[in-house]
């Protein structure tokens, strides 16, 4: 009999499965569950950009790209990016188009860590950084946002966190799974702090169009931050195409020459029929966004309304398609609430605690449902808070 | 006004407090642009969609496509007029095409519905033919899905 044990390596070993996917488990095998729980869009990706798809598969277009992606497409995203953040990248060697945000997620970490470097990771977060970080050597350094600062870093957290050992700050704003953003005013501290550092920041700005009142900020338009900021973005949270599997970053020449080559090496280049795709988004689609953006935020109106209404008070928050409302009125752990709420009322959201510590308290509520799903899953939640008597004063 | 419509016509029962809340404003704003819009007849009035089929009483929805001569001084409008005065008929729409009038009946069966074709719409002055179509199944009807609910793919938990 073989012994894995021996041939696996550590690290892989030593990695943590996600607390979502444990959480998923027990959703899966009820009946009946509604769900509030997916990190992706209730909409389908716009009929254009799909058409636009099939017309390249109908013509054949079915060969490799090259490796950095179709050079149309990083011309469009170059132009994406003077469009929105006004910022400029050279589509020849500062754009690289990715498997999803997530690959540029790992490439950036991949070229930049090695053994014992520090990487500061912004928490709550989306649950990838820490485990890429660890299984490249790295020390992932918690920097943990707080409620009363509406989950927005602050210039003296990072200070606090920074040592001669750190080399990279993942900045993952509009934030998942708070939904807090960073304005231009809360990114300048942060770039004053970062301005004389050899530290890069990752940009994690996959949620960029989903903010709401008032436009997306990078903090690569910050003073002196874009020649140490790598902005990773996707299609699949703007467009609606999550499983196209398509993201892209951008970021100093001198980086990229290598991330690229990480890339090349791994992936090839990403996938032809989603490039393709996303050519006709960036070109044609913005209104389809639009549109997605305006849904969403009369759901978050709403949602972050009923949940302050049924006593688990709710911060207001201004990006992505999350309510990170705290349970700790209850006396519950985020973890107990959340499995005691899917077996009472079969009604799926996911513990704070999944998205670091500092999210015990928490629950992660996503709005991209409709309306009436929502209504019938806070109608549930107010449900279980009276039958367990978890809220005295309502 | 466009998204306030549009929030309506999807549920027309929403509460003007609700409305405030998703159109951040105030209620009383609300109320008032909803009487504006009833007033100026905008808004012609508010109904359920149902799924007729789960009803039980017996019932046929035919749609009629008219072919009519317009008449030199009130062109489609007269007739149009004359068809949509019966009870009977639910909706009538001038089209573009191959025909003048689409003309959605009920009736308790189908020879209700054909005495009343070739009785009162045939015999309309100007009405030239008339082709009727019998409604087997409706699945979506004013935007609501009303047989076959989609499936939500998403599974219940993802990052």
């Amino acid at each position: 009999m073989i012994n894995y044990d021996k041939i696996l390596s550590k690290a892989a070993m030593d990695m943590k499965p996600s607390g979502i996917r444990k959480f998923f488990d027990i959703a899966q095998n009820l009946e009946g569950v509604i769900s509030l729980g997916v990190g992706e869009p209730d909409f389908k990706t716009p009929w254009r950009i799909r058409k636009a798809a099939i017309s390249t598969l109908e013509k054949g277009k079915t060969i490799y790209t090259a490796n950095s992606g179709l050079l149309e497409l990083r011309q469009q995203i170059a132009k994406y990016f003077e469009d929105t953040i006004k910022t400029s990248y050279c589509p020849e060697n500062e754009i690289l188009v990715t498997v999803g945000g997530s690959e540029a997620i790992d490439l950036a970490i991949r070229a930049i860590v090695e053994p014992g470097d520090e990487v500061l990771i912004v928490e709550p977060c989306f649950v990838c950084y820490s485990p890429i970080v660890a299984l490249c050597g790295g020390v992932p350094v918690s920097i943990e946002t707080k409620v009363e600062n509406q989950f927005k870093l602050t210039a003296d957290e990072v200070k606090a966190k920074i040592t001669d050992k750190t080399k990279i700050l993942i900045l993952p704003f509009p934030n998942n799974p708070t939904g807090a953003v960073m304005r231009k005013e809360d990114l300048d501290e942060i770039a004053k702090v970062l301005k004389d550092k050899d530290i890069i920041v990752v940009s994690d700005e996959i949620y960029s169009e989903l903010t709401y009142g008032g436009k997306h900020y990078s903090i690569a338009q910050c003073d002196g931050m874009k020649e140490r900021t790598i902005v990773i973005n996707g299609f699949s949270k703007s467009f609606a195409m999550t499983g196209w599997r398509l993201g892209f970053m951008a970021g100093p020449e001198e980086i990229l020459e290598h991330v690229l080559k990480i890339h090349q090496y791994a992936i090839m280049c990403s996938p032809t029929t989603s490039q393709y795709a996303a050519v006709e988004a960036l070109k044609h689609c913005h209104n389809d966004v639009e549109k997605m953006v305006s849904e969403y935020n009369m759901r978050r109106r709403y949602i972050v309304d009923a949940f302050n209404k049924l006593g688990l008070t709710c911060f207001s928050p201004e990006g992505a398609f999350y309510v990170f409302p705290s349970i700790k009125v209850t006396g519950l752990s985020s973890k107990e609430f959340c499995e005691k709420l899917v077996l009472e009322k079969k009604v799926a959201v996911v513990p704070g605690d999944a998205f670091g510590k500092c999210g015990e308290g928490f629950i992660r509520v996503s709005y991209a449902y409709s309306l009436n799903h929502l209504k019938e899953a806070l109608k549930r939640i107010g449900e279980f808070l009276d039958e367990n008597n978890l809220i005295n004063n309502v | 006004m466009y998204t306030l419509l549009k929030l309506l016509k999807k549920n027309a029962r929403i509460s003007n407090a609700e409305l405030a809340l998703l159109l951040d404003t105030d209620e009383k704003t609300i109320e008032k642009e909803i009487a504006a819009l009833e007033a100026s007849g905008v808004i012609r009035g508010y109904s359920a969609i149902t799924n007729d089929d789960m009803i039980d009483e017996d019932f046929v929805t035919a749609h009629v496509e008219l072919k009519v001569t317009p008449r030199s001084q009130s062109g489609f409008d007269e007739i149009a007029i004359a068809v949509s005065a019966y009870d009977e008929v639910e909706s009538c729409w001038l089209m573009s095409g191959a025909y003048d009038l689409a003309v959605t009946i009920t009736g308790r069966n189908i020879r209700d519905i054909s005495q009343f074709i070739a009785q009162r719409l045939a015999s309309i002055d100007g009405v030239l033919s008339t082709a009727t179509h019998f409604v087997l199944k409706r699945y979506k009807d004013n935007s609501i899905v009303i047989s076959g609910e989609e499936i939500d793919e998403r599974g219940f938990v993802s990052p």
